[in-house]
């Protein structure tokens, strides 16, 4: 039995804490209450009030009337929630049945599962704060976000049905042609801080100022004033790539309801169609996380102390971590907060026009991009 | 007894087959043979129930990959025979049947109907009555752009419009509803006049209207009119051309969007339209931004209108002088027997109404609402056919879809703002 002895069960354990921490604490909450922003940000933008007065039923729980407690509508992801487990779990009859509930799984795993590589922390309780902390980060995130194309195409096929089958082909193409962008507006990043690792590109970050605020360390150089420009449309690729990835407005078209009714879940219903909801949400936060390590900074705030391993076991320390998580998760929040923003104010591409952005103009953008940083990386020291 | 027996067509499975094997092998179709044993088109059935089909329209589209091939529209699924209701009551009883037409504008439809019996009676309104109506006509207006604008908006995928939009109409409700005492089926005229005169309460609140329109307008412009991914949705999309319009009988901001000069409210001016300065936006390239262009600037001209209106606003009554076919008053009935018997009798047997044919039609928000009445006397007509713009204006359709992709469909339907109530009558 000495094998046992071998295995790291501390890491393990520390592990499946985080991932814990991560997706049911952070994660799931952050999802169900971006679909309450969404609903509250778009009332907003269209002068309208949105739903603000969901309270608690306790006159289910046998009290003799509700409490007229409405926490501006807070209550509302909760009584989606509830209301979409006990809809009727409706499998139509002409679809072919293990894809059409792997379906929805693989629509919504591959969102959660690009958040294991993503530093959301420095340290607390002497651990890093990332559930894996891989060398290959960026790729992972790449190779598992290609994964979520599965699940809409599988939807749209498997739905056995035109509109639905329509919608998985259009997101065939879409987030094929897309990920292309996505990954060469990238490069020029890995390029100037040389790692994988996203903690690394932290860690850099940390060190030389935000990539794209290059002040936040206090001081300015040649090199960064020059590299702030590709780095700049980088980051205007990435985003918009990163709209076309998660299916957000302008271009949803794989769900676009005006044409396709709902495109590839038409066919879903109750928590099946949740999960495709949700997993929306959930790699919109995997995505907005990401834009937040590549290009500001991650979890680090200027002038702000970063605390260590040591250090995070000590009072102050371990409040500094906390911080940090903080800051982090404000950053996403506000990028979420743009993503929705958008959807409520423009019109969705066409089709054609879509491919035509993606292959024409923002896959050439980002081709070029990576040699001008290159020149810049190697003639500037 | 004698035996009917019926026959029915059956399909010859055989020449068919045939007539796809030669289709496959020469690579054309044969001629009035339909095939596609190729198994390449894709047929599509949008509708009845279809979030872009604003209603009931069913468009049968056959499809090669997301590029329209054929596209055939299916109508009469709200079909509720209006024209054969119509042989069936009096003049007056028809009015509420006017109102779900073009449900978006049933104070137009009101006025349009009302004017065609008029004509028919050879009655002509006293400047306030015209003045009245021409006031319901112009917020109908609005009002029926304002929905077909918001509706044109959502389809491209601009949600918030919509709601703006709708903001806006919601305020014309309040104003039908101090003008009618309904918001949505308002049945405001009557033959020879209108139910009642304006209140008081009106004035201010559409002076507030109108003052607070143009702005929320110019916001929806803003919005849209320069957006480049809007601008790339809708131009050139959908052409109508200047002969095409025409010779499918189009009207409305339809026909005038592929750049023909055709109002009725200048061709052939009916409740004094000729004395109001307004000005009718014409397109140039027929496509969907031109419609589009076409119904804003329209909304600004319809205020144009209405502030001329109010301010011109004449003294006196509202309906005709005709005590012979006008409803008596309410306290004159009560009160005295001759107008006791002259209100049971115009009310059961209708007006007196002379023999003969009339076609009036109206420059409507959707386009021209023409009423076609053939009376052999009396109360009730003898046949009434009703010429829906929407109707009309959706033959264009297989003509003008193929070619387009699936996205498109939303937006050339959403810019020819068709309402089925109206076409399907």
């Amino acid at each position: 039995m000495d094998f046992l002895n071998d295995i790291p069960w501390l890491l393990m354990l520390s592990s499946v804490a985080k991932t814990l921490f991560l997706i049911f604490l952070v994660v799931l909450p952050l999802v169900s209450y971006t679909v309450y922003a969404e609903r509250r940000v778009s009332a907003l933008i269209q002068d309208r009030l949105g739903p603000n007065r969901t309270g608690f039923p306790t006159s289910l729980l046998g009290f003799k009337s509700d409490l007229q407690l409405y926490l501006g509508g807070l209550g509302q992801p909760i009584a989606d929630a509830v209301k979409f487990l006990l809809k009727e779990e409706f499998t139509p009859g002409h679809v072919n049945k293990f894809y059409f509930w792997m379906a929805p799984v693989l629509a919504m795993v591959p969102a959660l599962s690009t958040l294991a590589v993503l530093p959301f922390g420095n340290y607390m309780f002497g651990q890093k704060m990332v559930v894996a902390d891989v060398n290959v980060g960026i790729l992972y995130v790449f190779a598992i976000a290609s994964v979520g194309v599965y699940g809409i195409v599988l939807a749209g096929w498997s739905s056995n049905s035109k509109y639905p089958f329509l919608g998985g082909i259009r997101s065939t193409s879409q987030m094929i042609s897309y990920e292309l962008s996505l990954g060469l507006s990238a490069v020029p990043v890995l390029m100037i801080i040389g790692d994988l690792n996203l903690s690394e590109a932290i860690r850099y970050q940390v060190e030389n100022g935000w990539l794209l605020l290059p002040f936040t360390d206090g001081k300015l150089t040649l090199r960064e004033v020059l590299l702030w420009f590709p780095v700049f449309v980088s980051f205007v690729v990435f985003t918009i790539s990163m709209f076309a990835e998660t299916n957000r407005l302008p271009f949803d078209l794989p769900e676009s309801e005006t044409e396709l009714v709902a495109g590839y879940h038409t066919e879903y219903s109750s928590m099946k169609f949740a999960l495709f909801f949700l997993g929306e949400y959930a790699a919109m936060i995997a995505g907005s996380s990401l834009i937040v390590v590549l290009f500001l900074g991650g979890w680090h705030l200027p002038f702000l102390p970063v605390n260590t391993a040591e250090t995070s076991l000590t009072l102050a320390g371990g409040l500094l971590g906390l911080i940090h998580i903080t800051v982090f998760f404000a950053k996403v929040v506000v990028l979420l907060l743009c993503f929705i923003w958008v959807r409520w104010t423009l019109p969705r591409f066409r089709f054609d026009q879509l491919m035509k952005l993606g292959w024409l103009y923002l896959f050439e953008i980002a081709l070029v991009n990576i040699f001008i940083t290159a020149a810049v990386i190697a003639f500037v020291k | 007894m004698a035996v009917t027996t019926q026959q029915f067509e059956q399909p010859d499975t055989l020449a068919k087959t045939q007539a796809g094997l030669q289709h496959i092998a020469t690579g054309s179709p044969v001629a009035g043979v339909a095939t596609d044993l190729l198994g390449e088109k894709l047929i599509l059935n949008m509708g009845p129930s279809h979030p872009a089909t604003h209603g009931v329209l069913r468009l049968v589209l056959e499809m090669d990959g997301e590029t329209i091939t054929k596209a055939t529209p299916d109508l009469g699924y709200l079909h509720r025979g209006d024209e054969k209701i119509a042989e069936n009551m009096t003049y007056n009883q028809f009015v509420p049947y006017t109102d779900r037409l073009d449900y978006l504008a049933p104070l137009a439809n009101n006025v349009a109907y009302a004017m065609a019996v008029e004509k028919l009676m050879g009655w002509e309104l006293p400047p306030r009555g015209q003045a009245i109506r021409v006031i319901c006509c112009e917020l109908a207006r609005i009002s029926s752009h304002l929905l077909g604008l918001g509706a044109f908006a959502m389809d491209t995928g601009a949600m918030t419009v919509f709601l703006y939009t709708f903001t806006e109409r919601e305020k014309i409700y309040n104003l039908c509803e101090v003008i009618s005492g309904a918001r949505f089926t308002t049945s405001y005229t009557r033959i020879g006049g209108m139910t009642r005169d304006l209140n008081d309460a009106f004035f201010p609140m559409v002076h507030k209207f109108l003052e607070e329109f143009p702005p929320s307008l110019n916001e929806v412009d803003a919005l849209l009119s320069r957006n480049r991914i809007f601008v790339d949705r809708t131009k050139d999309v959908g052409v109508i051309t200047k002969e095409d319009a025409i010779s499918y009988g189009l009207s409305g901001p339809n026909l005038r969007g592929s750049g023909v000069d055709h109002d009725l409210r200048k061709r052939h001016p009916y409740l004094g339209y000729e004395k109001y300065d307004f000005d009718v936006p014409i397109g140039s390239a027929g496509d969907c931004y031109d419609r589009y262009l076409c119904r804003v600037e329209e909304m600004r001209q319809s205020v144009k209108i209405l502030h001329q209106v109010l301010d011109t606003l004449p003294r006196g009554p509202i309906t005709v002088s005709d005590p012979k076919n006008l409803p008596p008053s309410k306290t004159a009935v009560m009160t005295k027997m001759e107008e006791l018997i002259h209100h049971f009798i115009l009310h059961t047997e209708g007006l007196d109404a002379p023999v003969g044919e009339v076609y009036f039609s109206a420059e409507n928000p959707k386009g021209e609402l023409g009423f076609y009445i053939q009376s052999k006397g009396g109360g009730v007509p003898h046949r009434l056919k009703i010429r829906a713009p929407s109707f009309v204006n959706l033959s264009i359709l297989p003509k003008i879809l193929p070619g387009h992709l699936m996205s498109d469909v939303v937006a050339i339907l959403g810019s020819l703002d068709f309402v089925m109530g109206e076409s399907d009558r």
